[in-house]
């Protein structure tokens, strides 16, 4: 046997008093942490098995159970951290690229926590959303400069609040119906993700954007007729310049014919498009898709936040783009190389920014509208996007959240004992999509009241008076250029 | 330090007030001070103005721009740059009289001038390819031209000649401000001594500037002047949306943002005023989702398009312009406005007391609603100036009486209606209640006998 060098993460201390060993936790582990132990006829558990999920914890009927963080100490070594000695560890162990799931952890600056929002105080008044209307209607879509240009098509959203792409393979199905339901619930859109658009999912294509990849995965006339709009992705913010791999054990009957591939073989997106090599290409492909859908619906362009990504969005802007969707590096996914997640791209709030002034100093911010997404957590962080300059945002680990995901972030094992990263019908089971679209609407009904409240407070009654309103917002604990690049003033000023 | 308007953007509380003869009868700026020196307690001393219309009769053809001077250094090098533009027709000092209450005036000068040939020839304008002027059609060709061109050297005197600000351009009109309160700055300027049909003042409440001449209302650019009350809460919106279009928002003033929007979509897009009021004060959605077929399509269009351009939070505003003198409200009144008219005269003002003291007995008085606007054109208007493409107001299903917002095909003018003569030239008329949120469509039908109108109407 090889010595293990890595020590358990958490401990799962059972509270033998109360435990009556009912074996619920035994059924609700598939990390198989918590075993029936025959012998001595009582539930026993393997600390180095648990990912912290806290499934065994909601279940258990006697309230025995808890789960602590190892308390075992390196000696302190500000940069041997713990985890930068576990890691090597790991890949000593296994000789492989390190994997992860949801955003990255690491402790980069958060921006939205370094801005502060403004209210009215006697020179103007404030608005009371519970007297007078407060509109968060948002159109996505080209906008021509004048009234005697044409309209575009354009996406009607009741909030500028969306849910973001997650491909079914990557979620469950159940997990992807409750999002479909949340999104025609609220008036919004939810996205396919480069899944492909399963059977059952197929009524609620008002209120989906239907997502081309590099894999192209599902895709055909009908999928692209099927969505309210289409979304290239050129990247996401988790693992900017990776392509995807779903392996073949997860590609089942359902996935497969949903994603149009052989059962049981590897789903393997390309790191790029391989008809995209440069900007020229993007334009042929937008206006591919649009002639196929016979420019009834508005494309959209999700790329990562990278270093340079004023420029480019603003070739995709003139590309043909009516959407461009810009996910930040602290953004989440399914699986990602963990060097990539924690090393590559750059924050969605500075690259926002960026982007909405460069293609104002251009004079073409009308032909495009900008949704971010990457770690939006609360109404706050939609309403300072939207003061620095986005129409919309994309939402996607608050809206697993709500419907249970404990951020064990272990979503690429295939073993989410909330039923939502997994296809182990044992498992999906477990995610009731009535349920968890109720709570996902729940989610949004709080934050539109929050929104609105915040609005008022500031003396504006239409989300589009916010939209760019950077005069809303004051910098806290920011350095001048960071000041500079966000085009906001320091508290106080 | 404190530092000038401009440099720091300063909020202000305000007095707002105009006067119209519609058949353009001209008479003397006394009436004007008298209205808004009634509302002295609204402004505190640091910034008071007028625009007077129909003043220059005589140079109604040139642009007569009045402008600030810093010191004669700086009103050499404007003359010298002027002049490279300009035939300069005359020059003089600004008349004012002595005032122990206004202080520290720069030097004021106006110019009767018109655009050299040679240089407007030799103009650049890109707009004939560009979005933004596709929409002007070939005969204005030559004016738009022309209005480009005063505003661009306008632009570049306020933005890069130090010391030297317009406070006017326009033809047959002049903006006349200071700081102080207005019924002074109105004596100084001996603004009784002029005669025009449309006069516009304003008492300014800044919070927190010793005032700067340039600071004061109204704001103008070519014929248009703008006298605001309000903060509004859009404002970073809004400039940043104008200045994608070339505006440079040098006073980050309220003020200077709604002219803007007003010339960006009335000259630069060639639509008409309704239109681009209907963008600033946009009415609901849910209002607009009650609207009939085509006027909902038009006013989903305006707010999806110029969304950047809605006017949000509390506002007054009265334009003054070459169509005549109009008002507006932001959407939900959180400023007052109030209206009246008698014979040929309407009156606008922040308060009522205003317009009683220069008009004891009016005909009619009110209150226009959040988002209404209130539309005094000249009577002998010329009606197919406006190509109306747009049927937006939440303003024509205004009950009884009906201020035409330039909603039908006939231009800008005023024009007082009942709903039977509204009726008579549409075949289907939409009365909304906004309180009841109600929608009721009647047609002519309904509307035959006088008698019954009023009754009528009600009851549809
Ligand atoms: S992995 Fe989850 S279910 Fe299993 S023991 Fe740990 S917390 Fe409990
Ligand atoms: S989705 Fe499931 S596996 Fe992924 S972090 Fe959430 S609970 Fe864990």
């Amino acid at each position: 046997m090889s010595l293990n060098m890595l020590t358990p993460e958490f401990i799962i201390d059972r509270d033998r008093d109360r435990c009556i060993d009912c074996k619920v936790c035994v059924s609700q582990c598939a990390n198989l942490a918590h075993i029936f132990d025959e012998e001595e006829q009582r539930v026993v558990s393997d600390n180095s098995k648990c990912v912290a999920c806290h499934r065994c914890v909601s279940m258990c009927p006697a309230g025995a159970l808890s789960i602590r963080k190892f308390p075992l100490d390196f000696k302190a070594n500000a940069n041997w951290s713990a985890d930068a000695i576990r890691e090597i560890y790991r890949q000593a162990e296994t000789g492989g690229v390190l994997l992860a799931a949801m955003g990255t952890g690491k402790a980069y600056p958060v921006y939205w926590d370094h801005m502060l929002l403004n209210a009215s105080q006697v020179t103007n008044p404030s608005i009371d959303p519970l007297r007078e209307p407060m509109e968060l209607k948002t159109f996505l879509g080209r906008k021509p400069d004048s009234l005697r240009g044409e309209l575009g098509p354009q996406l009607e959203l009741e909030i500028p609040v969306m849910l973001s792409a997650m491909s079914f393979g990557s979620i469950s199905l159940n997990a992807c119906k409750s999002l479909a339901m949340a999104a025609s619930g609220a008036g919004t859109m939810c996205n396919t993700g480069e899944g492909g658009l399963h059977t059952e999912l197929a009524g609620y294509g008002a209120n989906t954007i239907v997502q081309v990849a590099s894999g192209r995965f599902g895709v055909d006339a009908a999928y692209l007729r099927a969505g309210a709009a289409i979304e290239i992705k050129i990247g996401q913010g988790a693992k900017p310049g990776i392509g995807g791999h779903l392996p073949g054990e997860k590609v089942g009957e359902e996935v497969s014919a949903t994603r149009m591939i052989p059962l049981g073989t590897d789903a393997i997106s390309p790191a790029p498009h391989h008809d995209i090599y440069s900007i020229e290409d993007l334009r042929q492909l937008i206006y591919s898709l649009k002639e196929a859908t016979e420019y009834s619906k508005p494309v959209s362009v999700k790329i990562a936040a990278v270093h340079n990504v004023a420029a480019i969005c603003s070739g995709i802007a003139r590309a043909g783009a009516d959407i461009i969707a810009i996910d930040g590096f602290r953004g989440g996914t399914g699986a990602a190389p963990l060097r990539i997640r924690d090393n590559v791209g750059i924050p969605v709030e500075l690259a926002l920014a960026a982007v909405d002034t460069r293609l104002r100093e251009e004079g073409i911010r009308n032909s495009v509208s900008l949704v971010c997404g990457g770690s939006i957590r609360n109404s706050a962080d939609i309403i300072k996007a939207v003061a620095l300059g986005a129409d919309a945002v994309y939402i996607a680990t608050s809206a697993l959240i709500a419907m249970g995901c404990h951020m064990c972030q272990k979503c690429y094992t295939g073993k989410c004992n909330w039923g939502i990263a997994t296809q182990d019908p044992n498992l999906t089971k477990r995610l009731n999509p009535d349920i968890a679209s109720a709570r996902i609407l729940n989610l949004l009904r709080a934050w539109t009241h929050e929104m609105k409240e915040m609005l008022g407070g500031m003396g504006i009654n239409a989300i589009e008076s916010l939209r760019g309103n950077r005069l809303m917002l004051r910098g806290i604990g920011l350095n001048d250029s960071e000041l500079r690049t966000l085009g906001i003033k320091a508290a106080g000023e | 330090m404190l530092q000038k308007e401009g440099v720091i953007r300063i909020p202000s509380g305000c007095a707002i007030a105009g006067i119209i003869n519609r058949k353009k009868k001209t008479f003397s700026g006394d009436s004007i001070i008298t209205s808004i020196s009634l509302m002295h307690d609204r402004s505190n001393g640091l910034g008071g103005g007028f625009a007077a219309y129909g003043i220059y009769p005589g140079q109604k053809e040139l642009y007569a721009i009045h402008i600030f001077f810093d010191s004669h250094e700086a009103r050499m090098s404007t003359e010298k740059y002027l002049g490279r533009y300009f035939d300069i027709e005359s020059g003089e000092m600004m008349p004012t009289r002595k005032s122990a209450v206004i202080k520290q005036a720069p030097l004021i000068w106006r110019y009767f001038a018109g655009p050299k040939e040679a240089a407007l020839e030799a103009e650049e304008f890109s707009f004939e390819d560009e979005d933004n002027f596709k929409s002007i059609p070939d005969a204005d060709a030559e004016g738009a031209r022309e209005k480009e061109f005063v505003v661009r050297r306008v632009m570049h005197i306020n933005s890069s000649l130090p010391g030297a600000f317009v406070a006017s351009c326009g033809k047959n009109m002049g903006a006349f401000k200071a700081v102080g309160y207005p019924e002074d700055v109105g004596e100084f300027y001996m603004l009784d001594k002029y005669r025009g049909y449309l006069w516009t003042a304003h008492g300014r409440f800044p919070t927190n500037t010793p005032g700067w001449w340039g600071g004061a209302h109204p704001f103008t650019l070519l014929d248009m002047s703008v006298v605001h009350n309000g903060e509004i809460s859009s404002y970073d919106a809004n400039r940043r949306y104008l200045e994608m279009f070339g505006y440079k928002c040098t006073l980050q003033t309220d003020t200077e943002a709604i002219t803007y929007i007003l010339d960006l979509i009335t000259r630069k897009h060639g639509l008409p005023l309704s239109t681009a009021m209907a963008a600033m004060a946009a009415p609901f959605w849910d209002e607009i989702s009650r609207m009939p077929d085509e006027m909902r399509d038009s006013a989903r269009k305006i707010r999806i398009i110029y969304g950047s351009a809605l006017v949000n939070g509390p506002f007054s505003i009265i334009l003054g312009c070459e169509k005549g003198m109009f008002a507006l409200n932001d959407r939900i009144k959180l400023r007052s406005l109030i209206a009246a008219e008698k014979g040929d005269y309407v009156y606008a003002a922040s308060e009522e007391s205003a317009i009683r003291a220069v008009c004891n007995t009016p005909e009619r008085v009110w209150s226009p609603r959040g988002g209404e606007l209130l539309s005094a054109g000249y009577e002998e208007a010329d009606h197919d100036t406006e190509n109306e493409t747009v049927n937006v107001s939440r303003y024509i299903e205004n009950g009884l009486v009906n201020i035409n917002a330039g909603i039908q095909d006939r231009g800008v003018d005023m024009h007082i209606e009942t709903n039977a003569d509204y009726a008579g030239r549409s075949n289907n008329f939409l009365k909304y209640n906004r309180n009841s949120k109600r929608v009721m469509a009647g047609t002519n039908a309904g509307l035959k006998r006088e008698s019954e109108r009023d009754t009528e109407v009600r009851a549809v």
